[in-house]
């Protein structure tokens, strides 16, 4: 399964709006939301049917008996994750815990245990027509690669005979990104042309460069500063990383999301924009893998 | 020698799994005995270095040689400090990749990714 | 109204606003930065130190800078005797044992301390590994801290702990906290500490449906909090929607303006560049010390 994955590094840039775009003009019948702590797609992905729901564990995390403790403070001490505290019993942050187990180990009295608690949603939509694999991270939970990966894995599963996917993927450079990349044959980052915008997208690339996959860039909104658009141009051609693109800004945009529709299913400048990246794109991705550079499954 | 498979069942028309260290179970084969059995593969349920928590199981069971579609790259890492060989796998079943592997039909495992990167968070 | 607006400041002096939303790009940084430049005096966190943006708009001098590190074990192969009770603790798989010695993957450790305290030999002692680092430094009268993630690193987390707890300890100036994006843990970390939460919300359903979250997060950390409004322009708002539905407070609007669009993407700090927007933040900034000094007084 070759697969297309969009980021940007900064937020807002249009990575959804983006990616649900080329899902439209693809026809793509296999599409995952990777971005688990603020899921979107399926905002103007819109299902009409009900989908599978799975709890999502991450590590256990640590409790406290309270009936037992003798509240010598060598739990609270050894914490690394100032995730114990002392009001009226010793309690542990749920939230702050690693469940690393160091509490366990140094208690004398062995009231420490371990508990599974549910660190979110694994959600698939499958039918005939087509795979959409999403999640729902709980607020506060850790930095979510493990469940960004499982998106993919079960996205992986439940397509085994589909050539070709669209990922759309979350902002910064963390875990669930690097998670996200894993894998990928071409990433396209869409950029923003401010200073911030491209700040961000420089950082996101030196990411990207760690996995060898195909990068592409685009720029969103290009209209709203032309001497950083151009920027942007220009420091793609200086390292060699293929431009595919300009999208102008556009209020239809707005108008088209808060209808639940793509910028594809109305008649509109950034939808048009959008038809011509794409197009770029995917006779670069189609070129990429002609060559037998792609990666193995 | 000792051969070690990561696959998705207990039997030998199973597929090769596409994951290491992820993989539900390991098929030991062991090419003077002859004796082969399925290991469960306590790696699958960590939520960070299952690769490399797999590699080690490697090496306690005293691997030569792994045959698999993919690695991470520290997984890979512990293997060759281990001084165990990485084959790539074919698309195929298990016992074909076996036979594969002693007519010489399978190639070293050259492209390590760079790993999932899970940091059991 | 001027000797008014005194006497509030002097009340919230040394209060902590942090500025969250649950969607990337909807003006955090924006508000964060405007308010500290219009406040009398104040300090400014970046805590979204994976992609850190404030420093671009104060350009700060007189730059501290300090490494942020992390604790991780090393191995003294002549101590350790291959027991792998270590390897057996380890919950994240970062400890291997081959032929006869130990092998540490730093990028995994989680810096727990557990391996060294369980082993029998005191073979493993701990060494600090650099994750990022924070830098300090001042504009006109702002204090601007900025966090700095490495590539490659998992987490922020360290980081924004260092920032917090450096700034709690220098400062004792009204502070605005500009927090990642998202509800994750590395945002509930950044409001930790806070007085008051400015929730900033664009009239997108990407918006409103990401303002839910972290509506619900200030909710389960009890902070008080408002919402301000950005890129608003005439029409259907569902973040605007939400606030009335939910009853929450709105602390102000910022109206969808394509200069003020053009300014701010070239790095410029809006509300010193145009009286316009000076007034436009002066007057969000009199609102939230208002609901501030008054939550202040509730809960005094």
């Amino acid at each position: 399964m070759k697969q297309l994955l969009i980021l940007s590094g900064k937020g807002g840039t249009g990575k959804t709006t983006i990616a649900s775009a080329f899902i439209k003009l693809s026809g793509a019948k296999v599409y995952a939301d990777c971005d688990v702590d603020a899921p979107n797609l399926h905002l103007l992905m819109v299902q009409q049917d009900v989908p599978q729901i799975f709890d999502y564990y991450a590590l256990p995390k640590a409790k406290i008996d309270s009936d037992k403790c003798i509240e010598c403070d060598r739990c609270r001490q050894n914490c690394k994750f100032d995730a114990i505290f002392q009001n009226e019993f010793y309690f542990v942050d749920e939230f702050a815990c690693e469940g690393c187990g160091v509490c366990e180990l140094v208690c004398p009295v062995s009231a420490i245990t371990f508990h599974q608690a549910s660190a979110g949603d694994l959600i698939l939509y499958k039918n005939d027509k087509r795979v959409f694999s999403t999640a729902q991270l709980k607020m506060g939970s850790g930095t979510s690669g493990k469940l960004v990966t499982e998106v993919k894995k079960q996205m992986q599963t439940a397509a085994i005979n589909t050539e070709f996917a669209i990922i759309d993927g979350s902002p910064g450079i963390g875990c669930p990104v690097i998670a996200s990349l894993s894998g990928v044959d071409m990433v396209l980052i869409v950029a923003e042309p401010s200073l911030s915008g491209i700040s961000d997208m420089e950082r996101i690339i030196k990411t990207a460069k760690q996995f060898k996959t195909k990068i592409a860039v685009c720029v969103n909104k290009f209209d709203t500063n032309y001497e950083n658009t151009n920027l942007i141009e220009q420091f793609c051609q200086e390292k060699n990383i293929s431009f595919v693109g300009k999208i102008p800004f556009d209020h239809l945009v707005v108008k088209a999301v808060n209808n639940g529709q793509t910028i594809v299913d109305i008649e509109c400048l950034a939808g048009r924009a959008v038809i011509a990246v794409y197009e770029r794109l995917i006779t670069l991705f189609n070129k990429y893998n002609n060559k037998g550079e792609s990666r193995n499954d | 020698m000792k051969i070690i498979i990561p696959v998705n069942e207990k039997n030998l028309q199973t597929q090769i799994c596409n994951s290491f260290g992820r993989a539900p179970f390991f098929f030991v084969f062991d090419s003077e005995t002859k004796d082969s059995l399925f290991l469960d593969n306590h790696a699958v349920n960590s939520t960070g270095g299952a690769g490399i928590k797999a590699a080690q199981t490697m090496v306690d069971n005293k691997a030569n040689v792994v045959i698999t579609f993919s690695c991470g790259e520290n997984a890979a890492n512990v293997l060759k400090a281990a001084d165990i060989q990485l084959y790539k796998a074919m698309n195929a079943s298990l016992e074909k990749n076996i036979e594969a592997y002693f007519t010489s039909n399978l190639s070293l495992l050259d492209e390590i990714h760079a790993g999932l990167h899970l940091h059991g968070n | 109204m001027k000797s008014m607006q005194d006497c509030i400041f002097t009340v919230i002096n040394n209060m902590k606003i942090a500025i969250l939303s649950g969607k990337g790009g909807t003006g955090k940084t924006l508000l964060a930065v405007n308010l500290a430049a219009v406040a009398p005096s104040a300090v400014y966190l970046d805590c979204d130190v994976e992609e850190p943006n404030g420093h671009l708009f104060f350009k700060p001098i007189m730059i501290e800078e300090e490494d942020v590190k992390v604790e991780i074990p090393q191995v003294d192969n002549e101590k350790c005797d291959g027991c792998r009770q270590c390897i057996d603790f380890c919950r994240f798989n970062a400890l291997v044992y081959i032929i006869d010695r130990l092998l540490i993957f730093k990028d995994i450790c989680h810096s727990c301390g557990g391996c060294m305290i369980v082993c029998p030999q005191k073979a493993l002692t701990s060494k600090a590994k650099v994750v990022g680092k924070i830098r300090k430094g001042t504009s006109n009268q702002v204090t601007v801290y900025s966090g700095i993630l490495n590539i490659g690193e998992a987490s922020g987390v360290p980081i924004i702990k260092k920032l917090l707890t450096n700034s709690k300890t220098k400062e004792t100036k009204l502070t605005f906290i500009d927090c990642p994006p998202g509800s994750a843990c590395v945002v509930m970390e950044s409001i930790k500490d806070a007085d008051y939460c400015i929730l900033v919300a664009e009239p997108t359903i990407f918006g409103s449906h990401n303002l839910n979250m972290v509506y619900e997060l200030v909710k389960v950390f009890d902070k008080p909090f408002g919402v301000v409004l950005n890129k608003c322009f005439d029409g259907e708002n569902p973040s605007e929607k939400f606030c009335l539905e939910k009853d929450i407070k709105i602390l102000g609007k910022i109206p969808f303006d394509q200069d003020l669009g053009v300014l701010n993407s070239n790095g410029n700090i809006v509300a010193l560049a145009n009286k316009k927007y000076y007034d436009l933040f002066n007057t969000i900034l009199e609102q939230v010390t208002m609901e501030v000094s008054h939550e202040a007084t509730i809960n005094s």
